[in-house]
């Protein structure tokens, strides 16, 4: 089996311009923090970012927006990153906005191979706008289609060589999902453990999953 | 007491023992301090957390944080879990009381808090579910801002939900929408009812057994 385990500058070289990149975090707790400075490092640019939100301008993704190299970002909220807001009213960044939830089972769908959603979150809201709508049983819901991306970048508590993952406490959020949706999924695990340390109930991301490993540890 | 914690006491005293209760960031936050006594409330964090707490100052966790990512704790009992988990209790009836605030509210009791067009947009992050989906949805806010009513005949800013909210908490009175329109059912300590009229947009039908907040001054 080929070894998993990547340096930081490795796994990003294997990102083109212009791909989409499926981040994990919430207010980037939980963000594979270390890959993002590194598509900085590397001047990725043209980037598709799925992301619960665009952090802060000097913390985490937040970094790649003002860096000027996304492209386009869906997300839940731009509140706390004033640079996102600015560039979308200057047309410097398409921004899709998506109901939270909605984000997650979107994500979720990409990577369980379902055809979409159904959710009354959203039903006569702008959120509706140009979406199809299904009635079951007396109750609207809105078809959200599903998301992938051609990376997930995730971050774990642990990884084993094989690239099983868990996750710790609220730093969990979107990463599972995405570990699920990205064609190629690159994690950056705080601890780095030889296969059979991580019990089989523990794994919360099956390492058939993850194709790269980097640990989130500066050298 | 200044208005934000007579309006977090006053949603507080709707909390029942056993609750699921998620709290959004800001003026809701100030909820958790005001639990009455004798009842135990469990809170969510939607980045995917129910049992969470203050934080506890020495002990912060860089990987346990609340929706706006500052520290929290997780009492004895917690459990964590994904953002699609954590929806999934929002979405799925499992949420008992949602606390959200509010830039405006209508006589229909539909709520507008995510963007206000040209201004600010901050996205909706977890709104929008949390207001279709908890079971009671409680708006903590200020009665008027800068002078100008929030409770309206029609909210002008952009909905964030239709479902229409259960109870609504401002600094001068507690009021429930119902299919014939706004009621006021309460009012704040010294506040009176002209008062309350005088500062809201629209009708407001008097509740026959209106009282005043049973907040102690």
């Amino acid at each position: 089996m080929k070894n998993k385990l990547i340096s930081l500058e490795e796994a990003v070289a294997r990102i083109p311009d212009g791909a989409s990149l499926l981040i994990g975090g919430f207010m980037a707790v939980g963000g594979p923090n270390r890959l993002v400075d590194e598509l900085i490092r590397q001047g990725k640019r043209d980037l598709t970012i799925i992301a619960n939100d665009t952090a802060r301008p000097n913390n985490g993704l937040g970094k790649l927006v003002v860096e000027k190299l996304v492209r386009r970002v869906v997300t839940s909220h731009i509140g706390l990153n004033p640079e996102t807001q600015k560039q979308m009213i200057a047309g410097d960044i398409e921004v899709e906005l998506v109901p939270q939830g909605t984000l997650a089972e979107r994500i979720r769908a990409g990577g369980v191979g379902l055809g979409g959603v159904l959710t009354p979150t959203g039903v006569g809201t702008t959120v509706e706008e140009g979406k199809r709508k299904v009635e079951i049983d007396g109750v609207t819901y809105l078809l959200e289609m599903p998301i992938k991306a051609d990376f997930a970048l995730v971050a774990a508590k642990q990884a084993d060589l094989y690239g099983n993952l868990t996750y710790a406490l609220t730093a969990r959020n979107f990463n599972p999902l995405m570990a699920m949706a990205g064609a190629t999924v690159i994690a950056e695990a705080e601890d780095i453990l030889p296969v059979g340390c991580i019990p089989p109930d523990a794994v919360m991301t099956p390492s058939v999953l993850v194709d790269h490993i980097v640990t989130s540890k500066p050298r | 007491m200044d208005e934000k914690t007579l309006i977090a006491k006053r949603v507080a005293l709707e909390l029942k023992d056993g609750d699921l209760v998620n709290l959004g960031i800001g003026l809701p936050t100030l909820v958790a301090r005001y639990v009455p006594a004798g009842r135990h409330v469990f809170f969510q964090s939607e980045n995917g957390i129910v049992g969470m707490s203050g934080p506890i100052t020495g002990a912060e966790n860089h990987d346990l944080t609340d929706a706006g990512g500052s520290p929290i704790s997780a009492l004895p009992g917690a459990a964590s879990f994904d953002s699609a988990l954590s929806f999934g209790l929002i979405r799925g009836g499992h949420l008992d009381v949602t606390v959200l605030g509010g830039l405006q509210v209508d006589r229909e009791g539909r709520l507008a808090n995510w963007m206000v067009p040209g201004k600010m947009v901050p996205g909706m992050g977890g709104a929008m579910d949390l207001v279709t989906g908890a079971r009671r949805v409680i708006v903590a806010m200020q009665h008027s801002a800068k002078g100008e009513a929030k409770i309206v005949g029609r909210c002008g800013l952009p909905l964030t939900s239709v479902r229409r909210v259960d109870l609504v908490v401002t600094d001068l009175a507690v009021i429930e929408p119902t299919d014939a329109g706004l009621v006021l059912k309460e009012t704040a300590p010294g506040v009176t009812v002209e008062q309350v009229i005088a500062n809201t947009g629209c009708e407001l039908i008097i509740a026959p057994d209106l009282r005043s907040m049973p907040i102690e001054g």
